[in-house]
């Protein structure tokens, strides 16, 4: 048992605080993406979630500039995107993925000046490495109570608008009949995905934090068809992917080609979509079966 | 600005925003904004490959963006299409942080990749960018009919016996080939600013097929020539000027729209209609 323990962590792995810090800050980051994961599924919103990822790489390069903590600008220009979206957003999904993507386009292109400014200005080469793709073994330890805060607020308001979220994602007619305010939940469950991409984006990166937010989220859909339980198995799922990503990037410090760890961020994505392909495989020979047997 | 070095820029510039115009189009007819948006991006995953094995961007950013597209029409055959989207994207993504992991002179290389690099264009790319470009072009027009069809009518289109099904993969493989002449200039991150911003844009002012077609093009080669000439100017990544620009066009295309519709009654439901 224990040389079994030896194989798969690495001797120092639980020792060394770096990686307590990606196993904690990495699991609530996954644990709320995956909550809020399955309404953004559920409601076809995964280009939204996207959008809203990219959309953070301004705020993560303009916080570099005013020297602030990167979560909060990856969380403020988010929920700012997320204002923007609702109000030149139109009904039709069609209508609403070009806003969408009107929204992006313009938000990469400040980040493109912003990272220029980086650059050139404050002379920190690395940022758009960092921005991008991730920096989950280099948290500063500093940012850990916000990261908890936003988590409190992203579950929160996924909790609080449980019914009426779930209810006007079925069916939006349905549930402006029974009075709920569909825009204004739409706008909430916005909000709630750009707190949980801001969240992903500081440990496995913004072009990645979609992985997080739609991977287990559609596995768990897969698997069940109740939103309550897929809800609770895409969090667990992203939980499992994210803590088996890191141990397997800390042990990969000794692989081949340059004896420099492979990227935390490609194992969680890769493990994500071998899940995506597996649970498909699975969920497609069910019925079969149940027809024969 | 027009000294020798800029001339590359200017040419290649010229045709990418074109072909951006034409396939942009339909893009936005076909509301396929996310595939759109996904195909480049992934692809640049391609392109750190490419620098990693030896071979040339081109040909990383074109196997990149057609597995792409090949990937995102085979899964998403068999289940949510913009999941399949966002999956097949992360997943060349987390290729492409696992190949620029790989290489160590990475920083400067990936700003340029993803957020456009104009003053780096020799004169060597002009003839596989004309080629790739002119390739699209041809596609669209003999793919014009059906494809317009069934952007607009997919129902009907079946019962024409276009089969909608085909049209997506062709078209996202149109969309693959674009994307990878159009990558090396302005990004992956904003060469969808140019495919969406000015056909958005041409849509919210008239709704006859052609003369949208037309005017995203012209609006498309306005937007990067003036890109080019502001990042000239002030020495800012032309991939600023053009992803604000884009939701610049647009605002301006439906702020004019509105207005014109508030003048004119029967131009409201003209646009409504559109």
């Amino acid at each position: 048992m224990t040389g079994l323990a030896q194989v798969l962590f690495a001797p120092g792995f639980f020792a060394s605080p770096p990686v307590r810090l990606a196993l904690l800050t990495g699991g609530v980051a996954a644990f709320v993406s995956g909550a809020v994961g399955a309404f953004t599924v559920l409601r076809g919103q995964s280009y939204a979630g996207h959008a809203l990822a990219d959309i953070s790489v301004t705020g993560g390069s303009g916080s570099y500039l005013l020297g602030i903590s990167p979560l909060l600008g990856f969380a403020g220009t988010g929920v700012l995107a997320a204002g923007v979206m609702d109000m030149i957003g139109i009904r039709r999904p069609r209508g609403r993925d070009l806003a969408t993507g009107i929204v992006r386009g313009a938000g990469l292109g400040l980040a493109a000046l912003f990272l220029f400014w980086d650059t050139t200005h404050t002379n920190t080469t690395g940022v758009a490495v960092t921005i991008l793709f991730g920096s989950m073994f280099t948290i500063s330890p500093a940012v850990v109570p916000l990261v908890i805060v936003c988590s409190l607020v992203a579950l929160a308001i996924v909790a609080a608008a449980y019914r009426p979220l779930l209810l006007s994602s079925v069916s939006a007619d349905l549930a402006a009949a029974r009075g709920i305010p569909v825009r204004a939940v739409g706008f909430l469950c916005l909000i709630a995905i750009a707190l949980a991409v801001s969240l992903s984006a500081l440990t496995i990166g913004t072009i990645l934090s979609t992985a997080l937010l739609v991977g287990p989220a559609a596995t768990a859909l897969r698997i069940t068809d109740r939103p309550g339980r897929a809800t609770v198995t895409a969090a667990l799922l992203g939980v499992a992917v994210t803590w088996l990503g890191i141990v397997l990037a800390y042990d990969s410090f000794t692989w081949p080609p340059r004896h420099d760890g492979w990227p935390v961020s490609f194992f969680v994505v890769a493990l994500i979509f071998a899940g995506y392909l597996l649970a498909q495989l699975v969920s497609r020979r069910r019925p079969a079966r149940r027809a024969a047997g | 600005m027009f000294a020798p070095f800029m001339m590359n820029a200017w040419i290649v510039a010229t045709m990418v925003a074109v072909v951006a115009g034409v396939v942009g189009f339909f893009v936005v007819m076909r509301g396929s904004a996310f595939v759109a948006d996904a195909v480049p991006q992934g692809a640049f995953a391609g392109a750190a490959g490419a620098s990693l094995i030896g071979v040339s961007t081109l040909v990383g950013l074109s196997v990149f963006a057609l597995a792409g597209a090949l990937g995102i029409g085979w899964l998403g055959r068999r289940g949510r299409h913009d999941v399949a989207t966002a999956l097949t994207l992360v997943l060349m993504l987390g290729l492409g942080a696992l190949f620029l992991s790989f290489t160590t002179q990475y920083s400067s290389e990936i700003f340029a990749l993803l957020f456009g690099e104009i003053l780096g264009i020799n004169s060597g790319e002009i003839l596989p960018v004309a080629v790739l470009g002119l390739v699209c072009i041809a596609a669209i027009v003999v793919m014009y009919r059906p494809l317009l069809l069934s952007s607009l009518a997919p129902e009907s289109g079946e019962a024409r016996g276009v089969r909608a099904a085909r049209m997506e993969l062709l078209f996202l493989v149109v969309v693959a080939i674009a994307t990878s002449m159009t990558l090396p200039v302005v990004g992956a991150l904003l060469i969808f600013s140019l495919m969406i911003g000015p056909p958005a844009a041409a849509r919210t002012l008239t709704s006859s097929p052609l003369r949208a077609m037309a005017l995203s093009v012209v609006i498309a080669v306005a937007l990067a020539w003036v890109s080019i000439a502001a990042s000239y100017e002030t020495d800012w990544p032309v991939g600023f000027f053009v992803g604000v620009g884009g939701a610049v066009c647009y605002a301006g295309g439906r702020g004019w729209a509105t207005w014109s519709a508030a003048r004119l009654p029967s131009a409201a439901s003209r646009s409504a209609a559109a």
